[in-house]
């Protein structure tokens, strides 16, 4: 009559729920690794006084800042209740943490930026001693964002794995990697294109080394649940996030006495981290729509139990 | 079991900080007697004066509200299936004199209902089956590829090769059937019946809502049960992700997370939650936790022993990834026939090692940036 099907569900709809969330939040999740991992150039060029990657890298951090917190907010039922995350810090609520990262790393960072205004003040009176005070003022700000950028880049793992999506929960070991990696080389990106340099390059093939290896085990290390990462459009998106990242990784190293090949690399190597962050996005929402991915893993749990709930703690 | 604040049993309002909580109080749901009357869904949208939830036709045999959603926060499940009960076969010579015979239709006609959509002015909302084929299973574990027997349930066989079922019936791949089952002669009548259950918020005792949320808004009472307050809900969402049993849900119209409270109004004045109060059967039964659970794992052993083998309790076990529901329920057939998972974990168990793991890839991300740097000569 119909074919067989190898689970059971309530007339195949979903039981965990899909995300409410919409592209804003993968978007996001790119703006927010491109704000850490330009914090971090930042600082780099702060330190090597290569004062092209700081402007830039302060700049950057400060615009892909800007656009986070405008794709979070929007991204609410309520965007005027904003103010509401504010109320408590809760360490079981990655997004809780987050919105103090974000909130910490964005006043250091808008010192950070602001700071570089200071050649263009006036010698006297106020903004005069602005323009004296402002430059330490940044630079500390500016370590201080570098210091919060590798927390602001992988606490969004935490944020995806800590819900009931399968895939996003049982990725967990490895999207932090995965996410570190891609802020790494979309920073890295950002310094190829505006200051090419041994350490971009190094942070280049660093950055998409560290994303790859982690994409790897995520598409193929989780059994069922890492089906969604390859297949349909997320397969697509995450093939062609791997191409960009590689491409840009190796562009960087053969393209180093060129400006424009550098530039290049750096524009790949963004690309390949936006898609790397709607890849992962879409997969876990796949994975919550079709059931398939909510029973067949505890039931096989289960069975392999002999039916004793195994859901408990786990081993380690 | 070892177990801390984040997993494994413990009374969770004297672990919110409650001094003195009464009793916790919950709900077990009998589905063994539940009579599909929706007297719950009902007394639920009065009492609570919910929305709505659209006026859909869904095919899911009696039910067309599809799921709990922001606007339903008790949903009756239908499901048909062409089998009999263990306990009370259908299958009495000349039961069915007179009446039609044939293949049931109802596992080609879940495949329909599968594919249909529901406005419910929610989100995620009630979303059409992604692999409406597997919908079929429903129906029963005969349908399933693997299931133990091998060959054909008594609805006929489940077959894709062409294989003919038993009365000629109508061999179509997704379509309802073409004839009534009366007109095709000498088909055997098949067993026949019918599972209803009234599913609720679990107000489990780790509830993965209220320990994703970043507001508060979600809290936990002194009943031990969880709440949203929507005048601290900014729609954030997370709450809906990080529900194990796909619950909580979003109303599109005000942007806030709504669902069951337990009837936080009623309990504190000592009524009882409104659906309790309308269901006829007392299928839905209110009560103190630990009163409840005693008095089902009773019902259990009575309907075994009157020979009904496959009924089975979900939630009551204290032990549980969520470390037991708070909202508990007797069923007649594996969960996830009724849309629920099977084996549910909240997802805050894991999230101590989640944290580490981030901390190491931060630390990963810092080193990475200072090598880069490191014995830069320009
Ligand atoms: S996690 Fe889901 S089932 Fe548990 S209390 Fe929250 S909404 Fe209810
Ligand atoms: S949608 Fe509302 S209740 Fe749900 S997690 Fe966000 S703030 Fe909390």
């Amino acid at each position: 009559m119909v074919p067989k099907a190898d689970f059971q569900s309530y007339y195949g709809r979903p039981i965990v729920r899909p995300p409410v969330w919409t592209h804003d939040i993968a978007i996001y999740l790119f703006t927010g690794g491109l704000a850490a991992g330009s914090a971090l150039i930042a600082a780099g060029g702060q330190a090597s006084k290569d004062p092209v990657l700081r402007v830039a890298g302060r700049g950057t951090a400060l615009a892909a800042l800007g656009a986070s917190a405008f794709f979070l907010i929007k991204d609410l039922g309520r965007p005027d209740r904003f103010h509401h995350m504010l109320r408590v810090a809760k360490p079981t609520s990655p997004m809780s943490m987050g919105t103090w990262l974000l909130s910490f790393f964005g006043g250091a960072a808008g010192v950070a930026a602001a700071a570089e205004v200071a050649p263009f003040l006036p010698e006297r009176g106020l903004l005069g001693v602005a323009r004296k005070v402002l430059p330490p003022v940044g630079a500390a700000a500016g370590y201080g964002a570098a210091a919060l950028a590798p927390g602001l880049a992988t606490y969004t793992a935490v944020l995806f794995a800590d819900t009931a999506v399968p895939s996003w929960n049982a990725a967990y070991p490895d999207l932090p990697f995965m996410f570190a990696g891609s802020a790494l080389a979309s920073g890295a990106g950002v310094g190829l294109i505006a200051a090419p340099g041994r350490p971009m390059r190094r942070m280049a093939v660093a950055g998409a080394a560290i994303e790859l290896a982690a994409g790897h085990r995520v598409e193929h290390g989780h059994g069922l649940l890492s089906e969604p990462y390859r297949n349909g459009r997320p397969g697509k998106l995450l093939k062609a996030a791997r191409v960009l990242t590689a491409v840009g990784a190796v562009g960087a190293v053969v393209g180093r006495r060129s400006r424009v090949v550098s530039a290049l690399a750096g524009v790949s190597l963004l690309a390949g981290s936006v898609l790397t962050r709607f890849g992962v996005f879409e997969g876990g929402v796949e994975s919550a729509k079709d059931p398939r991915y909510t029973v067949i893993p505890q039931r096989e749990g289960l069975n392999k139990a002999g039916g004793r709930k195994v859901s408990g703690p786990s081993p380690s | 079991m070892e177990s801390n604040s984040l997993y494994g049993p413990l009374d969770p309002a004297p672990e919110a900080g409650y001094t003195d909580a009464p009793p916790r109080m919950g709900f077990f749901t009998d589905t063994s007697v539940c009579i599909g009357c929706k007297a719950c869904e009902v007394a639920c949208k009065t009492w609570n004066a919910v929305p709505d939830d659209g006026f859909d036709l869904l095919g899911h045999s009696y039910d067309n509200t599809g799921g709990l959603t922001a606007n339903s926060w008790r949903h009756v499940a239908f499901i048909e299936q062409p089998r009999s009960s263990s306990g009370a076969s259908t299958d009495t010579p000349g039961a069915f004199a007179g009446l039609p015979v044939g293949p049931s239709s109802v596992p080609a006609t879940n495949v329909i209902a599968a594919q249909t959509s529901a406005d419910t002015g929610t989100s995620p909302g009630i979303l059409p089956a992604v692999d409406a084929l597997s919908a079929a299973a429903t129906a029963g574990s005969e349908f399933l590829g693997a299931a133990p027997s091998g060959g054909c349930g008594s609805g006929g066989c489940g077959s894709s090769s062409g294989g003919s079922s038993s009365g000629g019936g109508a061999q179509m791949l997704g379509m309802p059937m073409t004839d009534l089952p009366g007109r095709v002669n000498e088909a055997p009548r098949s067993d026949f019946r019918w599972l209803m259950m009234s599913n609720v918020c679990k107000h489990c005792t780790h509830a993965g809502c209220l320990d994703v949320c970043p507001t508060g808004a979600l809290f936990r009472t002194e009943f031990g049960t969880v709440v949203v307050q929507d005048d601290i809900c900014n729609g954030c969402g997370y709450c809906i992700s990080g529900c194990p049993y796909g619950v909580i849900d979003r109303r599109d119209d005000d942007g806030r997370a709504w669902k069951c409270t337990l009837c936080y109004d009623r309990i504190g004045d000592g009524l009882m939650p409104a659906c309790a109060t309308a269901c006829p059967t007392e299928s839905i039964q209110f009560g103190e936790l630990d009163e409840l659970r005693e008095r089902a794992a009773r019902r259990v052993e009575t309907l075994q022993a009157q020979g009904v083998a496959e009924a089975r309790l979900y939630g009551n076990d204290p032990s549980d990834g969520v470390g037991g529901d708070g909202a508990f329920f007797l069923l007649l057939d594996e969960p996830e026939v009724y849309g629920l998972p099977p084996d549910p974990h909240v997802p805050t168990r894991d999230v101590v090692s989640m944290w580490k793991k981030a901390g190491l890839a931060a630390l990963t991300m810092a080193a990475t940036a200072v090598v880069a740097f490191a014995g830069r000569r320009k």
